[in-house]
């Protein structure tokens, strides 16, 4: 019999595990209720897309190309235009926040087109104080007017149509790289947060003090931890994945073997970390803010799930390297809205695979059979 | 249990602890303990709270090793061989180390494996098992739902598992109701008779007389090693009792601690028992008993008087803090009523129509295992709860209607003192003669009051957690004495606190009683119910009896035999409810 490991002695603790699992509501509700919230959350709430945006269009000049210009805005699927005459009426609405900018088509409008110089056709006025909205409607604004031109050259017989096209989301609907993005958090609650937690929970109780002090093994007693919580993360991606495609049409262009191998790849270094919390922490509430800290915040903040790495400094940039969610969120979305592109999935699955070992070799030492700290 | 354990022969000890010290950074928890433990006895581990008997017992299991020094188990290093000193001891942490989210029998299943049992003898093993702590019934129930003796005993059968040479036993008494614990002896006597090596840790000096052997541990050191009763017996002629003094016992014990040639006293119901010093002559305590208008009769030593002497002796009778305050001056004859006070958490019933009335100037216990509803009906006395149905008053005071009025007649000690170990000790007083709303010259006088009388000066910058236990508690209490209330709650007052100081704070008690103060008091020391005038002990929510210490063990006695203890009265009243229950169609 092997002093280190011993499958019944591990089956054991699987077995022990799960029945806890599946006793307890705290875990249920962590891994298929919270999920449920976070997804719908995450598709309905959180959108980083504007729809709609209110500005006011100034139309200072009665030329039927201002008309024509104003009624293009009017048409746009992104604003939702309030005209005016004068910029006097509008200022009092973007003080008080109704509108996010106003566009003024100047009186000489006509004649700056027929100059064709360098100046501008239109002012873009926006409220700075969102500055995302503002550049938003900057950018739009900027885009209908290009539009348009192109529209009144073809017209003339310009020849070109200018036409813009957006790959892999051409609706840029952000739910689209939001939900994928999702699994990513949510395999690092379970992962991360709830292993470090019951682990806690033993040394809380006392029961962990009973079980080391049988012949167990440390090998058998994280082997005992990990497997049943591999399952249960699993279970709640394939729940957050089917909510995805069927309830929210996010389509997965690859495959779900592709899916499951990298979400098996994620959770060797998120189980990781949370073994390795929890070889320090020895109560669920320090647990928790460790697992806070160093899982969560990192995976929701620093993987490209919502803020763009590649508009990050370059420290910043470099400390992403570190965290195992920024491999898993780009793989995710490439599985969900590319297909399977192996080019991209093997160097992050071995990126993945090389901080989880790192972690666990770390939890392996770590842990001992022994109260001593 | 069959006797298949193997015992070592006789005159090899199961366990050799060879000059072991174990130091956690700067604390030194055992400072060079020797002694040995051998096979077929039951040797008690015996200390208070923070003596390092936790300490020991986790470096038996190996789950820690020795900082210097080293310790056999049968005869393996239990820091080198960690392995083998895993199947060789069977171990029950502190609160059984079970899973509550587990069935018994998977608790049973999951050790079983741990420990390597082979899967064909597993009905024979949990039949057994079962069998022997009469488990049978509950195999389905979930161990979190089971009650605190009934934990023990699951615990016991899965650290028996496969049948350990050494059974290590961390505090199985704590939590559990005196009828359990005396199941637990019977089974503890019955493996020991088999050749099994049992070590039993507990700060409950009255079970060290049960014990074969003794090792008694103090602040990190052995102080004694051997027989409880050649202990006990070197203060054969030394204990005596002044039966039913006319005077007040309270000023008796005080007067007879001050004597020099007593080293301990206690109040026993009606009684004052003392303990000479070595050597001393009885002329002095037979004075005090005629001069008092008592009767002086010895009586057999217990072990704690023996713990007691080894110590050399416990504090003066004196209380600096009950000399100084005033008398309390309290018209009602009644202090505290409660009447048919029901608390429901949810379906749970803690508290079932409590009734009593305490009088001015007395101490009155509330006894009963845990979750019998002591502590729930200490805190709608004090109005920290509202009772779901039913009236309390303190002073007169109704507390649904003039909550903070009766609240400013009353001071509170909770369990484990509850002081602030941010702020430091002055801050603490402070903060308290604050909330009290004691201002200007009347606080700094205060303030330097207990200061003095509880001689905390040298304390006063320094955090409560730094403190020594006595001095903590002394802070405790000081607290709750600031605004000089004529009414004291006491919940557990004395839990984790050695004898002396135990002692001591009971000084203080009787010297506030005297001054006319009426206390509350909820405790888990039977012997500690002796101090009350009277007491309630309460089970299944309910007051099961109510009456002075005297005539409850009087209750308790059975054809005029031995002399009965608090404990026993205890066991009697609660198997005679238990037997009532029974007969009416069976426990709740």
């Amino acid at each position: 019999m092997s002093r280190q490991w011993n499958l019944r002695r591990m089956a054991a603790l699987v077995r022990k595990e799960s029945i806890q699992m599946l006793r307890d509501p705290s875990t249920i509700l962590m891994a298929f209720v919270l999920p449920v919230v976070m997804v719908f959350l995450y598709a309905y709430a959180v959108s980083l897309d504007l729809n709609k945006v209110p500005i006011g269009v100034v139309l200072e000049t009665d030329g039927a190309g201002g008309q024509a210009l104003a009624a293009a805005f009017s048409g746009s699927r992104y604003f939702t235009v309030t005209p005016a005459r004068d910029r006097r009426e509008v200022e009092e609405a973007i003080i008080g926040g109704r509108l996010r900018g106003f566009v003024v088509i100047p009186h000489d409008l006509e004649q700056r087109i027929q100059a064709g110089g360098t100046e501008p056709l239109v002012q873009v006025v926006t409220d700075g104080t969102q500055p995302n909205t503002a550049s938003f409607v900057a950018n739009y604004a900027q885009n209908v007017v290009t539009q348009w031109q192109a529209s009144r050259g073809l017209a003339v017989g310009a020849g070109i149509a200018l036409e813009p096209r957006f790959w892999y989301n051409a609706e840029l609907e952000s739910r689209r790289f939001l939900l994928p993005g999702a699994i990513a958090i949510i395999m690092t609650m379970i992962g991360t947060l709830l292993t470090a937690m019951v682990v806690a929970r033993e040394w809380e109780r006392g029961t962990m003090e009973a079980v080391i002090s049988t012949p167990v093994s440390v090998l058998e007693i994280l082997l005992g931890k990990l497997l049943p919580y591999f399952g249960l993360a699993m279970a709640a991606t394939t729940i957050c994945t089917l909510l995805s495609i069927f309830v929210f049409g996010v389509p997965l262009r690859g495959s779900w073997l592709a899916l499951f191998m990298l979400s098996s790849a994620f959770l060797v270094p998120a189980l990781g970390q949370g073994l390795l919390i929890s070889s320090v922490a020895k109560n669920q509430f320090i647990a928790a803010q460790l697992a806070l800290f160093s899982g969560f915040l990192p995976a929701f903040l620093l993987s490209g799930f919502i803020f763009e790495i590649s508009s990050m400094p370059l420290p910043i940039r470099l400390l992403t390297y570190l965290v195992p969610a920024r491999y898993f969120v780009t793989t995710l979305q490439t599985v969900f809205l590319a297909g399977d592109v192996w080019r991209v999935f093997i160097p992050n699955t071995l990126a993945m695979l090389a901080i989880g070992t790192v972690f666990i070799l770390i939890a392996r030492s770590k842990t001992k059979k022994s109260l001593d700290t | 249990m069959a006797s298949e354990v193997t015992a070592l022969p006789s005159e090899a000890p199961a366990v050799e602890i060879l000059g072991v010290t174990k130091r956690f950074g700067a604390v030194q928890a055992l400072r060079g303990i020797t002694a040995r433990i051998s096979p077929g006895r039951l040797t008690g581990l015996v200390g208070p709270d923070g003596a390092g008997k936790t300490t020991l017992m986790r470096l038996l299991a190996g789950l820690m090793a020795p900082t210097e020094g080293r310790i056999l188990v049968g005869g393996r290093d239990t820091a080198l061989e960690t392995e083998e000193i895993h199947s060789l001891t069977g171990y029950m942490p502190q609160r059984f180390g079970l899973y509550e989210d587990l069935t018994v029998e998977d608790n049973l299943h999951l050790f079983a494996e741990l420990r390597g049992l082979r899967t064909e003898n597993y009905q024979e093993i949990f039949g057994r098992l079962l069998a022997f702590t009469r488990l049978g019934p509950f195999t389905d129930r979930l161990a979190g739902k089971l009650s605190g003796g009934m934990k023990q005993k699951l615990g016991l059968a899965c650290a028996l598992m496969a049948r350990p040479k050494v059974l290590l036993l961390d505090e199985p008494s704590v939590g559990v109701d005196p009828v359990s614990r005396q199941d637990l002896w019977r089974m503890v006597h019955e493996l020991t008779d088999e050749g099994m090596a049992v070590v039993w840790s507990t700060a409950y000096l009255d079970e060290a007389e049960r014990c074969a052997s003794v090792l008694l541990l103090n602040d990190g050191k052995i102080e004694y090693a051997g027989s409880p009763h050649d202990l006990t017996r070197a203060l054969h002629d030394r204990s005596f009792r002044i039966l039913h003094p006319a005077k007040d016992r309270r000023l008796v014990l005080s007067m007879a601690l001050d004597l020099a040639s007593v080293c301990d006293g206690v109040i026993q119901g009606s009684s004052v028992r003392v303990v000479l010093r070595k050597d001393a002559d009885a002329g002095e305590v037979r004075d005090l008993a005629a001069g008092t208008g008592g009767t002086l009769e010895p009586v057999a030593p217990r072990f704690e008087d023996a713990f007691v002497d080894l110590l050399g002796g416990g504090p003066g009778g004196g209380s600096a803090i009950a000399d100084r305050m005033p008398p309390a001056e309290v018209k009602e004859e009644i202090t505290v009523e409660c009447t048919g006070l029901t608390r429901r958490f949810g379906h749970f019933l803690a508290t079932d129509r409590v009734s009593f009335e305490v009088r001015r100037g007395e101490i009155f216990g509330l006894l009963g295992p845990n979750g019998a509803g002591k502590s729930t009906t200490f805190k709608m006395l004090c109005g920290l709860l509202k009772p779901t149905s039913g009236q309390a008053h303190v002073m007169g005071l109704n507390l649904r209607t003039a909550t903070s009025e009766a609240k400013n007649q009353l001071g509170y000690m909770a369990q484990k003192f509850s002081l602030y170990g941010l702020l430091s000790v002055r801050q603490n007083l402070e903060f308290s003669a604050g909330v009290y709303g004691l201002e200007g010259a009347v606080k700094r006088e205060r303030i330097d009051e207990m200061v003095e009388a509880f001689q905390l000066q040298r304390y006063l910058d320094a955090s409560p957690d730094q403190l020594p236990l006595g001095f903590r508690q002394r802070l405790a209490l000081s607290c709750a004495l600031m605004h000089r209330p004529p009414v004291l709650f006491l919940d557990e007052p004395t839990s984790g606190v050695d004898p002396l100081t135990r002692r001591e704070f009971w000084s203080h008690i009787n010297g506030l009683v005297r001054k006319g103060v009426t206390v509350l008091v909820t405790t888990h020391f039977m012997e500690e119910a002796e101090y009350c005038d009277r007491v309630a002990l309460m089970y299944r929510a309910e007051v099961i009896a109510l009456d002075t210490p005297d005539a409850l063990k009087q209750s308790a006695m059975q054809d005029g035999g031995v002399e009965p203890t608090m404990e026993d009265a205890f066991i009697h009243l609660i198997e005679r409810v238990d037997a009532e229950l029974e007969a009416a169609g069976g426990p709740k």
